[in-house]
């Protein structure tokens, strides 16, 4: 089983239901994020495009952020979903460091916190928060070694893109193009 | 003309806009650490040569800052802890990916070697010291029959010790200033330096004092060298590290870079030493606190570009 997400960039709207979601389910503190969006203007005036990208972390593959952990603390659970186990955790800052995308926040009670995938809903078969409550359905989840899953389909199907792949992380987050 | 702009919803405190996670109390550790490891390996190497009593600036006097610097940078180590009172995580599991955990076992080790070395000399400060217990009695003749064999282990954990304050930083890809492996040995030379001019600062007799001018300019020219090499690295690089150097090659961190650390800290001191050994009458001191001074201003230097150099998407 290996979870992972799609983010259709020509569906997203920029609206951050998604944001405001995942910060109600998992009690995000105020003035922290777990997922965001960026908005990207590339080009030369008047001939501008945009993207929308509703990001979070990419539960890498090879994650840097796990390697570097000395506690084992930050750690890969079932399906490829990283996770920071906060009695571990001694707030070091080296995942927060060894993180590309920035993806990790400390958290005010002292441990490191991140995206789960919502690991607590995705076990019991449901969607994580920001993708159940997108309005344009510009987010997919699911399991890419199940070929029927809506994520493997729409991989298959569309041309997309990873962040940084040259970082050596193995992303698990396809943005369509 | 051609503009890109990315605007991000996110604001996370100390990420957002540029990471700045590591403040003061990682950079002093890793000045104090190397620190320690310069001196300790001195004290061990000299130990061995069996030049003990002829350099006791270097076996004696200076392995007394060793313990203070290991606890004061294990203090502020402690204070970098978001999570304190877990601290003692890190010692529940061995993580050989991890140079942090690796980091944290040598400390666990060399601190305590540190204390006995210091103990094994206490008779210097207080002539008529006596241990109070027994064993304490029996331990330090141990100690002083085997010490040979702790000064080895002393030997390898300094050098350990001085290389993982650079890998502590080299092996963070996501940060591209950091991520090359000749921060390794680049921090190893440093706080070797730094150890050296601990050192002449200690010691008492004039002869010492030449022998560690003398250690100490061939460590600045390898570490010269190394810098050099650094750029060179960077700039034949991809683009995020060639961004990266240009932090210091034009960019916010020019000034700072090549006159704190590159002039005052490695290039006056160097030609200071040099006059010395060619028998001009210069006080040790100055070179000795120059040097010092360009250790602590490089790891903070690298310590805050690190976290500015990124990559971008």
């Amino acid at each position: 089983m290996r979870y992972a997400m799609a983010v259709d960039t020509k569906k997203c709207v920029g609206c951050s239901d998604c944001v405001v979601a995942c910060q109600a389910e998992n009690n995000v503190p105020h003035g922290y994020a777990r997922e965001w969006v960026v908005e990207l203007v590339e080009g030369s005036y008047p001939n501008l495009e945009m993207e929308l990208r509703s990001e979070r972390c990419n539960h890498c593959d090879n994650a840097p952020c796990v390697r570097c952990c000395p506690t084992g603390a930050s750690h890969i659970v079932e399906g490829g979903i990283v996770l920071v186990e906060h009695n571990k955790c001694i707030g070091c800052g080296a995942c927060i460091t060894s993180c590309p995308y920035d993806a990790r926040y400390s958290h005010p009670e002292g441990y490191v916190d991140k995206c789960t995938f919502c690991e607590h809903l995705v076990k019991e078969g449901e969607d994580p928060a920001c993708v159940a409550v997108c309005p344009t359905k510009c987010l997919y989840f699911g399991d890419l070694d199940d070929p029927r899953s809506e994520v493997s389909k729409v991989i298959k199907n569309r041309k997309y893109k990873t962040l940084i792949p040259e970082a050596g992380t193995d992303p698990q987050i396809f943005f369509l193009t | 003309m051609r503009e890109e702009l990315i605007i991000s919803g996110r604001m996370n405190p100390n990420i957002d806009p540029v990471l700045h996670i590591w403040h003061w109390q990682i950079p002093l550790y890793l000045f104090l650490g190397g620190l320690a490891a310069g001196v300790l390996f001195f004290a061990a190497l000299y130990t061995i040569l069996g030049r003990g009593k002829e350099l006791k600036g270097a076996v004696q006097y200076a392995p007394f800052v060793a313990p203070v610097a290991l606890v004061l940078g294990l203090f502020a180590l402690f204070l970098d802890l978001k999570h304190q009172l877990y601290f003692w995580r890190l010692y529940t599991t061995i993580k050989l990916q991890s140079p942090m955990s690796w980091g944290a076992w040598t400390l666990l080790a060399i601190t305590p070697l540190s204390f006995i070395w210091a103990a094994l000399n206490i008779r210097i400060i207080f002539p008529n010291w006596d241990w109070r217990f027994r064993w304490l009695k029996d331990f330090e003749a141990f100690c002083r029959k085997h010490i040979i064999k702790i000064s080895w282990v002393i030997l390898v954990l300094s050098v350990i010790l001085g290389i993982y304050t650079g890998i502590l930083f080299s092996a963070f890809n996501a940060r591209p200033l950091w991520n090359t492996s000749i921060l390794g040995p680049l921090f190893l030379t440093s706080g070797l330096s730094t150890g050296a001019a601990v050192i002449i600062l200690f010691s008492k007799s004039h002869k010492e004092r030449l022998l560690f001018s003398r250690i100490d300019l061939v460590l600045i020219i390898v570490e010269i060298f190394f810098i050099v090499h650094m750029f060179m690295g960077f700039l034949a690089s991809t683009q995020v590290q060639i961004d990266a150097a240009s932090l210091f090659l034009g960019g916010p961190f020019t000034a700072q870079f090549w006159i704190f650390v590159v002039f005052l800290g490695l290039l006056l001191p160097a030609v200071l030493e040099a006059l010395e050994l060619a028998k001009f009458k210069i006080p040790a001191v100055i070179p000795a606190t120059l040097v010092l001074f360009g250790g602590i201003m490089f790891r903070f230097i690298i310590a805050n570009a690190g976290q500015v150099s990124r990559w971008l998407y």
